[in-house]
């Protein structure tokens, strides 16, 4: 269930991320008309047509308005589900979160030789995992706020008013797209076996980086003899 | 138990490469367009699902203020209109400009604008929320549509309201609970002075709880009605509720 609700928020993020673009695109700039802006310095200028999804500001605000709901709905059942399995325990940070964060970048640049041992995710994968859904909130809240800034106003209020409410939707999406590029040059560079993993939900403990010693694009192949069959996630119907 | 080498889990990952190769590819041609035509009826479906939502969000006494620390937008306030040139009302081709009021009321309404300004005045300093995503802050001074709906003694079979204009046919009509509204105006004057042709005049319609391209300007028509007939940029493909 997990693995599906995944691949549903893949597809649900590039959809709500590309048409959100085409809809920031009708107004690259956040000043209300007669005044000025403080933080964005980039006012005026377009994102690039490639980032951008839906084709022009109605369609995108269609496709926007309606994969919200795949989002949200997603989204939910996702997290009832790891409440439930108690899934919450691998991806809630623990305590030295910070310390043992710090160990693995340690790692990741040479400064220690051995992995740091770990359960099912690394310290720093911990807090990205802990990370996304927040931000996801932040986003349905600031993008609550920016849809119905009248009838939702408390919540428009809440984030400073419309100008800022849709300045933060701004600045969590990049937050989310950034978390997301990291996710996936990871998975790439480190752990290419997840991949596998996330679509059949096999996976054997000798491919993990930990027990590869894997840094990225170091290690990439499984050690020699030892290949005992661990199933990590038993499928789920 | 497979060896890890064993070539036909290469194989398998390989085509898995492909594969997400082929799906990556398709979804970066995919960008900038308005995506696939089968996926205009489910966005379609969806709009009429998010109607219900925020019709069952709407609250009479939902109320929108611009903030204290904002500015006029004044000059910045932007112009629009969709007919070639700037509509301006000529009363010596088309005669006295009136505004009508009619279809499923008892008593039609033919006002000019001294009847207008004769009416119970209703003044706020509201947003004015564009579709683009832009806000600008003015004042508003003018009737509230709930004020003539009730002098022109409206049916209760009327469930919509047309708001049409002289500007190339422009018109949009809105679900009767947003147009009475009370900050759903019928606005002639704007920042403390009569309406420049350039934003409307000599009325139009203003309310801070749809998007601006609700609000037709040059207004010469409010007709109640038992159905709803899209609007001009509704007809376009922009969402037809458009609610804030």
């Amino acid at each position: 269930m997990v693995r599906v609700t995944h691949w549903v928020n893949v597809l649900a993020v590039v959809l709500m991320v590309g048409s959100g673009f085409q809809i920031f695109n009708a107004y690259p700039a956040f000043a209300r008309k007669g005044e000025t802006f403080c933080c964005y310095p980039f006012e005026g200028d377009p994102l690039p047509p490639w980032m951008t999804f839906g084709g022009w500001l109605a369609g995108a605000r269609n496709w926007h308005f309606a994969a919200m709901w795949l989002l949200v709905v997603n989204g939910l059942i996702y997290l009832a589900f790891i409440y439930l399995h108690g899934e919450w325990r691998d991806l809630v940070p623990r305590r030295g979160h910070f310390r043992d964060s710090w160990e693995m970048v340690k790692f990741y640049l040479f400064l220690r030789k051995n992995h740091p041992t770990q359960g099912k995710h690394n310290a720093l994968q911990r807090g990205a995992y802990f990370a996304m859904p927040i931000v996801g909130l932040v986003l349905v809240l600031t993008g609550l706020a920016i849809w119905k800034p009248v009838q939702l106003g408390l919540i428009t209020t809440m984030f400073g008013g419309f100008v800022w409410a849709r300045y933060w939707h701004f600045v969590a999406t990049w937050l989310l797209v950034l978390l997301s590029v990291v996710h996936v040059f990871m998975v790439i560079a480190v752990d290419p076996y997840s991949i596998r993993a996330m679509v059949t939900g096999r996976y054997k403990e000798s491919w993990s980086p930990e027990s590869r010693n894997a840094r990225p694009f170091v290690h990439l192949l499984p050690r020699r003899g030892s290949s005992v069959d661990m199933d990590q996630q038993p499928r789920q119907p | 138990m497979k060896d890890d080498r064993d070539p036909s889990r290469f194989l398998d990952r390989r085509s898995f490469i492909q594969l997400t190769g082929t799906a990556v590819t398709t979804a970066l041609l995919g960008c900038g367009s308005r995506g696939p035509e089968d996926a205009q009826k489910v966005l379609r479906w969806a709009e009429g699902r998010n109607e219900g939502v925020e019709r069952a969000l709407f609250r009479h006494t939902s109320i929108d203020r611009a903030s204290r620390s904002a500015k006029l937008a004044g000059e910045a306030f932007p112009v629009y209109y969709v007919s070639k040139t700037l509509p301006v009302w000529d009363a010596s081709v088309r005669g006295p400009w009136s505004l009508e009021v009619s279809g499923l009321v008892r008593r039609p309404l033919k006002l000019s604008l001294d009847d207008l300004l004769n009416l119970k005045q209703t003044r706020q300093r509201v947003n004015h929320y564009c579709v683009e995503g832009w806000t600008a802050v003015a004042d508003w001074w003018g009737v509230r549509v709930s004020e003539l709906a009730r002098l022109a003694d409206v049916s209760p079979d009327a469930k919509y309201v047309d708001f049409q204009s002289f500007d190339d046919g422009y018109h949009e009509s809105w679900d009767i609970d947003s147009a009475l509204h009370r900050q759903t105006l019928i606005a002639y004057a704007m920042d403390g002075r009569l309406l420049a042709p350039a934003h409307g005049a000599p009325a139009r319609l203003h309310s801070p709880i749809k998007l601006g391209y609700k609000s037709t300007k040059f207004l010469t028509r409010v007709v109640f009605m038992p159905r709803r007939n899209g609007g001009y940029w509704s007809d376009q493909g922009y969402e037809w509720y458009a609610g804030t």
